[in-house]
């Protein structure tokens, strides 16, 4: 049931060594039928800005295909749906997280994909499906990034005496380390971290969240902070209660707390232990114009590449799905910085870490979600 | 006795009257027309479509026609799984589904009422195509090898026995004819080729049914091919083996010897249900009728209870700061008035989130009110007040954002309200308070009436501002509506939940008009 993958290994411990021969756009296979203009959908901000620079500006210089930016990946399943029932999808490629991509397959809002087939190869030849390895969590769904969400706190906490978080624990440690926590309003990771600090060993979590006695026991071990939590909803407030002094100890996506701390030089520290990896990529919808499948696919044959992937962590510290890029990850592109040790996927980063346990959410999450409300509402 | 009335060309007044009208009427109607097909098109009906939704259910019997059929003859308050031809039924159902994709969209809706159900079709649908499906094709060609020819299920489907006596093989030659449409193409034809083994199996359990007067007609069919088929049949079809899709299925997925499982299926089998309906108050129906949802997952009568109780505190407060407002940009010279009256204005000319974000800056623990609280030494330090992150803070920004529908409707009441009244009633020795309450307030209440209902009917609905400031105590019941559309796709369940709240709004709508009177409202 719990299986859980072992990231680094697939990730950042890749031994593979770089060859460079990437496909430019010379030896791009020509997009034979291709409409020439495509609605790629995404999250916006920073991100939407990595992808700009590391796939859009290049594809559309090597095709001359125009793209438009939407920036609704938030809404993009309810979104996808309604256009569906309509009969009228407007959108060609779409960024969502790997649990949305799921259930868009589930629901037959998106295509299948054929890795082997549809997506390029690692430049010394390894097919697709071994470069993205585990990563190929639904059969719709092209992985692009792994991020996590992992605890960020202020390195100027008088009241915790100099000492620092080293352990996921800390957070339930109110004496050691006492503040306002900002935590996520889902069940999502708060389950399994309370159980873990609870004792449970990860590889048992998911089997004791199934009896109604795990979930109680996973609640009340976060009924000891529930009163000094803030519950986010939006990834950008706890880097902003952080910066406030609001919380002492938060949890977010790592990039928000890069740009946070590198960019704004907030007094802000990343606490990597017990971090949960999850996975961001496409998928292409259902019910496309053969000429407009045809160019989205062109498009994500390109995107998804050795070097594309490695060249979007020069904007953003997120790691590149595929194993083939770890090595070829370089510096920040206006910071000048390495962006290896930023990335969640780093050895020293990911000693402890799981991976978002995609079918058993799949399956209880709608349950779980219920009485995790009830439990905050009540 | 009095004489009808009658126009000048001697018809009855009150027809001629009538037909005059009624030409006006129709006048008047092709007048609004436009806007009569707009509204219709754009608001009507969507509201329909979404109150259609929350008892809709068409997609368990449509996804698994044969197996829901067969179910009906399953007892699921007994403790046994379902028969070795629910299994057939359901072998069939699921190859086409797979086929065409919608087996997973069929678990994810089974998944809202049972959890794991979901990755049970994902699972399954992976396997079916490994499914031995051989067993009575084989049974039914030992006996006449004509049956594996497709020129045998023309002749049965010609029959007059088809398809009343073929409740099952009828939905399988159905499937099949899909099957190989969608596998082939739209201009496929089924009938050349002999059907897949599972049509062969809901023959099987068909055949078990038929009465031997049935039988009779089929062997003394006048078609020869057909009697040709059905003889002897009858003798050698009762030593057919029962079938092994039961022991195939459960190999494939634990989850199908479940009997909860099975009893979901069969409880969502009607095309219309009331199980959103039943889960919106926090219960379900289970085989011991419908009961309350275990306590730790009640959560949507306390919402809405809440939605109700906070929207009104949240009407009140916007009338106890709109109605002094109000009066001032009512009595204030105009150039003054108007001055003012762009300050009330310009925050509803600024973004929502703007506006909410900015209350986050002064609420929060270490934002500028309490700041200066402390500065002040009203409040300690590290006894600052929470004043964002629960209700108080849903209350304060609700109120800021609702403020001016409280007092435009207010301002153009009391702008008609004459001063000459309450000088009038002054000189006749009344009061300040007393002309304010008798004369003034009294004039007011339209405005008021107007206000409030526009006011409480925006903040019943409202989801992102309480998402962003209501922390968990000051969230509402359209935060669990906004979740169940985007995020958990449960849109009958939002449907559900979305339709008690316009119905409490249009009981609260009818009690009001009942009190106050809807007569009593004015914008202006």
């Amino acid at each position: 049931m719990s299986k859980i993958i072992k990231l680094a290994t697939g990730v950042a411990l890749a031994s593979t060594v770089g060859v460079g021969a990437t496909v430019t756009a010379a030896e791009m296979a020509e997009c034979e039928n291709c409409g020439d203009s495509m609605t790629i959908v995404s999250w916006g901000g920073a991100y939407s800005k990595s992808q700009l620079k590391a796939y859009h500006e290049p594809y559309s210089a090597a095709t001359g295909t125009e793209i438009i930016n939407d920036e609704s990946s938030a809404e993009a399943v309810a979104k996808l749906r309604a256009m569906n029932e309509a009969g009228n999808v407007t959108w060609d490629v779409v960024d969502v997280v790997a649990s949305d991509a799921i259930r868009l397959c589930d629901e037959g809002l998106a295509i299948e994909i054929n890795p082997d087939e549809d997506l390029a190869a690692a430049p010394d030849g390894t097919p697709a499906s071994e470069d993205f390895g585990d990563l190929l969590v639904s059969d719709c769904f092209i992985p692009q990034i792994v991020y996590s969400t992992t605890f960020g706190y202020r390195t100027d906490n008088d009241d915790w005496n100099g000492a620092t978080p080293s352990d996921i624990c800390a957070i339930f440690d109110t004496d050691g380390f006492p503040g306002q926590r900002s935590l996520e309003k889902r069940p999502i990771a708060n389950m399994e971290w309370a159980l873990m600090c609870d004792g449970v060993a990860l590889e048992d979590v998911y089997d004791v969240l199934e009896t109604d006695e795990g979930v109680e026991r996973a609640l009340a071990k976060l009924g000891t902070i529930k009163d000094q939590t803030v519950w986010w909803s939006a990834g950008a407030e706890t880097p902003q209660l952080l910066a406030d002094g609001e919380v002492a100890i938060g949890s977010t996506y790592n990039g928000r707390l890069f740009s946070a701390i590198e960019e704004q030089d907030q007094p802000i520290a990343i606490l990597w232990d017990a971090q949960m990896f999850d996975l961001d990529g496409w998928i292409i919808p259902a019910g496309l114009s053969p000429e407009r499948e045809a160019r989205a696919r062109h498009y994500m044959k390109f995107a998804t590449d050795t070097q594309r992937l490695a060249d979007q962590a020069k904007y953003i510290s997120y790691g590149p799905a595929r194993a083939s890029s770890a090595p070829l990850v370089g510096k920040h592109a206006d910071l000048g910085i390495d962006m290896a040790p930023h990335m969640p996927t780093d050895p020293a980063n990911a000693q402890n870490t799981f991976l978002y346990n995609y079918e058993w959410w799949a399956d209880n999450r709608d349950d779980m979600d219920a009485k995790f409300q009830a439990w905050l509402a009540n | 006795m009095a004489t009808e009335l009658t126009t000048h060309d001697g018809q009855p007044l009150h027809k001629s009257l009538a037909k005059a009208l009624r030409r006006e009427k129709l006048r008047a109607l092709v007048l609004i027309a436009p806007l009569l097909v707009f509204v219709l098109l754009t608001f009507v009906s969507p509201i329909l479509d979404m109150l259609f939704r929350s008892v809709e259910n068409s997609i368990v019997a449509d996804t698994l026609p044969d197996t829901t059929r067969a179910l009906q003859s399953w007892d699921p308050l007994g403790d046994e799984l379902p028969s070795e031809e629910v299994y057939a039924s359901l072998a069939n159902d699921m190859m086409l589904a797979q086929e065409v994709k919608i087996h997973t969209r069929l678990g994810s809706r089974l998944n809202y009422d049972q959890p794991g159900i979901a990755s049970m079709f994902r699972k399954s649908g992976r396997r079916i195509k490994r499914l031995d499906a051989e067993i009575h094709l084989d049974a039914f060609t030992n006996v006449n090898a004509a049956w594996a020819t497709p020129a045998s299920w023309t002749a049965l489907r010609k029959h007059s026995l088809w398809p009343e006596a073929f409740p099952s093989s009828s939905i399988a030659w159905n499937n099949w004819a899909k099957f190989v449409k969608s596998d082939e193409g739209d201009d496929a034809d089924p009938t050349a080729t002999s059907p897949y083994g599972f049509t062969y199996s809901a023959l099987h359990h068909d055949l078990k049914k038929l009465s031997s007067e049935q039988w009779n007609k089929l062997s003394s069919s006048d078609n020869s091919e057909l009697s040709a088929l059905f003889n002897g049949l009858q003798e050698a079809s009762v030593s057919f083996p029962d079938g092994n899709y039961k022991e195939q299925f459960l190999d494939m997925h634990d989850g199908w010897g479940e009997l909860d499982n099975w009893q979901t299926i069969h409880r969502l089998s009607p095309k219309v249900v009331d199980s959103y309906y039943w889960a919106s108050v926090d219960r379900e129906r289970t085989s011991d009728g419908v009961v309350q949802k275990p306590e730790n997952e009640r959560i949507y009568v306390t919402l809405f209870i809440r939605t109700l109780l906070m929207s009104l505190l949240i009407t009140f407060s916007c009338i106890l700061l709109g109605y002094p407002i109000a009066y001032l940009l009512a009595t204030l010279p105009t150039r003054t008035s108007n001055l003012l009256m762009i300050l009330v204005l310009l925050p509803f000319w600024t973004s929502l989130l703007v506006r909410t974000s900015a209350w986050k800056v002064l609420l929060q623990q270490q934002g500028v009110i309490n700041n200066i609280l402390v500065w002040l030494g009203l409040v300690g330090d590290d006894n600052r007040l929470a004043l964002i992150n629960n209700m108080t803070g849903t209350i304060i920004t609700m109120t800021h954002i609702l403020l001016p529908f409280m007092i435009l409707p207010l301002f153009s009441v009391m702008k008609t309200i004459s001063p000459s009244y309450v000088r009038a009633a002054k000189s006749m020795g009344a009061t300040d308070w007393y002309a304010f309450r008798r004369i003034y307030f009294p004039n007011t209440i339209p405005g008021i009436g107007a206000g409030s209902i526009l006011v409480f009917i925006l903040s019943i609905g409202y989801y992102i501002t309480p998402e962003l400031v209501g922390g968990t105590k000051g969230v509402f019941i359209s935060n669990r509506i906004a979740y169940h559309i985007s995020s958990s796709l449960n849109w009958g369940l939002a449907a559900a939940l979305g339709s008690i709240l316009l119905v409490a709004v249009l009981i609260l709508y009818w009690a009001y008009d009942r009190i106050v009177g809807i007569d009593n409202v004015k914008l202006g």
